[in-house]
């Protein structure tokens, strides 16, 4: 039974995603775009990311992994979860036999869902457009669900400690910072790479980097973002208010 | 048979020093509604989310059909329902893609037609809960309450901003479900919506009950029984109301009551069980003294009079 609701839930959230043409911006058509952009015009050797002959859509494709998670595990979810609070659908769901545990399991599961959509789509292009770097699925796997607790516990603490219209100019101009200059998209050197290194979404673009295209776990990265998945869901747990 | 649904002692709740439910007792019994009446902020919908289980209270304790909504709240959330004041429904999603979803929430729920037929859900159902009027989305939100089959229904304000015909359909609703041993705990400031529905009434202000009993006893309870209103065109110019004043006039002298109660001194309001003779007495008195009668309104005590005398302030 109580598999049966969680199940129904993450139906419910997930449909809601991909319903909502905002969501579907956010999740699918900016990351995507963005990998085909950086894929077939020449700004990544521009820049000196790559060297001459190297595969951009090594840098590429695990760029715009992490982009599609840090879209749908807390800028989406984010702002999804402020609006639901404050139309008091969460303080609803609450006193149905789902319950606030079930509620944060139908949004962990939500997230998961879209994010296996966004990432089967990912590689589909890439493969397409001729990707042949190295893949580890474990580091993968674990990158990502490391990733997702960091980022959905953040996005959870944003939506229930701030005002829904906060959220959604804070939860979507840390999206920009962190694409831009927070090492999720690409690896930035010397001392800024070092800081953002430390940050949930330097971390998460360094272990990405290192599962796609690169030379498989790394553990600092790995370790960074689990401490922030810890530190997110305590304080989560703490300062969440339904109203 | 007597069966307690809903049984609160001593419930205390507050928000740093403000105590919002301040010693709070209530009993509602199988098939009976229940109404909770406050003005806004009295501390109702608090009473409520403590009630469900939303949140914990400093003191007291609530059962639930004897289960506690915290400990036990996988049975007391199938047992009752909560329809909450600002809806509780997603934006993005439709009516009935909503209720279709919670019905696989519960055990066992009714099915989506058994509510969207009475209720009329079917009329804006191809919208979304962002397009729906507040009625609408008022209607969908009982709907909501009710799919999973409760024995007990708690409505939050569940007719405010309804206009006459879909409240005359959710009272309706309201009854039969009483009807069918289903108890109700209704909040709400509308007095008449207390009057016309509840079997017993309780009457809170900041976070205390300082009234229940069924709505024909509270009215009765107080002392002052009838009043009348006599409203005159202008203000009374003191040499008037001096007229008036009981030291100068034997008849006003005999009722021992007269005086101009609002601020503008256009309104009298004499309390107390009146003969014919004292009424006609008074309006040639109001006469005498130079002032032009607009209105003479006699009425019994309302529930609003009955909150006044309670709090020396307005309901709302």
């Amino acid at each position: 039974m109580r598999t049966r609701r969680i199940t129904a839930q993450i139906r419910f959230e997930t449909l809601s995603v991909l319903r909502n043409g905002e969501q579907l911006l956010l999740s699918l058509i900016l990351p995507l775009g963005m990998l085909v952009f950086l894929a077939k015009t020449p700004l990544l050797s521009a820049l000196g990311t790559i060297s001459a002959g190297e595969d951009p859509l090594t840098v590429a494709l695990p760029g715009a992994l992490s982009l599609c998670l840090a879209s749908t595990a807390f800028t989406g979810q984010a702002i999804a979860t402020a609006f639901d609070r404050r139309y008091g659908v969460l303080r609803q769901l609450a006193t149905t036999p789902l319950g606030t545990n079930g509620l944060i399991f139908g949004k962990l599961g939500a997230v998961i869902a879209v994010v296996i959509i966004q990432f089967a789509l990912a590689f589909a292009i890439a493969l397409g457009l001729g990707f042949r770097g190295p893949v580890d699925p474990l580091a993968l796997v674990l990158t990502t669900l490391l990733g997702t607790a960091a980022l959905l516990s953040l996005g959870l603490l944003m939506a229930g400690t701030v005002r829904a219209e906060a959220t959604l100019a804070g939860a979507n101009l840390i999206w920009v910072l962190m694409a831009g200059v927070g090492g999720l998209v690409l690896a930035h050197p010397g001392e800024w790479g070092t800081v953002v290194g430390y940050l949930p979404s330097g971390a998460l673009g360094d272990a990405m980097r290192a599962a796609v295209g690169g030379a498989g776990f790394d553990v600092k990265a790995l370790i960074v973002l689990l401490v922030w998945g810890l530190l997110g869901t305590l304080a989560a747990r703490r300062w969440f208010r339904f109203e | 048979m007597y069966e307690s649904a809903l049984t609160i002692r001593g419930l205390h709740y507050s928000y740093g020093a403000h105590h919002v439910v301040d010693g709070i007792d209530l009993e509602a019994s199988t098939g009976s509604i229940l109404g909770v009446l406050g003005p806004n902020g009295a501390g109702k919908s608090t009473t409520i989310s403590l009630a469900v289980g939303t949140r914990r209270p400093d003191a007291g304790s609530i059962e639930i059909f004897g289960l506690d909504p915290h400990r036990d709240h996988e049975q007391t959330s199938v047992l009752a329902g909560v329809m909450l004041q600002d809806g509780g429904l997603p934006m993005s999603a439709k009516p009935l893609a909503i209720l279709r979803h919670l019905a696989a929430l519960y055990p066992n729920p009714l099915s989506v037609d058994e509510l969207a037929e009475p209720l009329g859900l079917h009329e804006f159902s191809s919208r979304t809960i962002r397009r729906l009027s507040g009625g609408q989305k008022q209607r969908v939100a009982l709907a909501a309450a009710l799919i999973g089959r409760p024995r007990l229904v708690f409505l939050d304000e569940p007719c405010a901003g309804l206009d006459p015909r879909a409240r005359e359909v959710v009272h309706t609703f309201i009854r039969d479900l009483a009807a069918r041993d289903v108890s109700v705990v209704l909040t709400t400031h509308d007095l008449a919506e207390a009057e016309e529905l509840a079997d017993e009434i309780v009457v809170i202000d900041r976070g205390r009950i300082i009234a229940q009993g069924a709505p024909e006893d509270l009215r009765n309870a107080s002392p002052e029984g009838r009043r009348l209103v006599i409203t005159v065109a202008r203000p009374a110019s003191a040499a008037a109301t001096a007229s008036l004043d009981p030291g100068n006039s034997s008849l006003l002298t005999r009722m021992n009551a007269i005086a101009p109660t609002s601020a503008k001194g256009t309104t009298f309001v004499i309390t107390g069980e009146l003969e014919s003779t004292q009424i006609a007495g008074l309006c040639a008195a109001v006469a005498d003294a130079g002032l032009a009668i607009t209105d003479i309104d006699m009425a019994s005590q309302s529930l609003a009079d009955v909150f006044f005398d309670l709090t020396g302030r307005p309901l709302r």
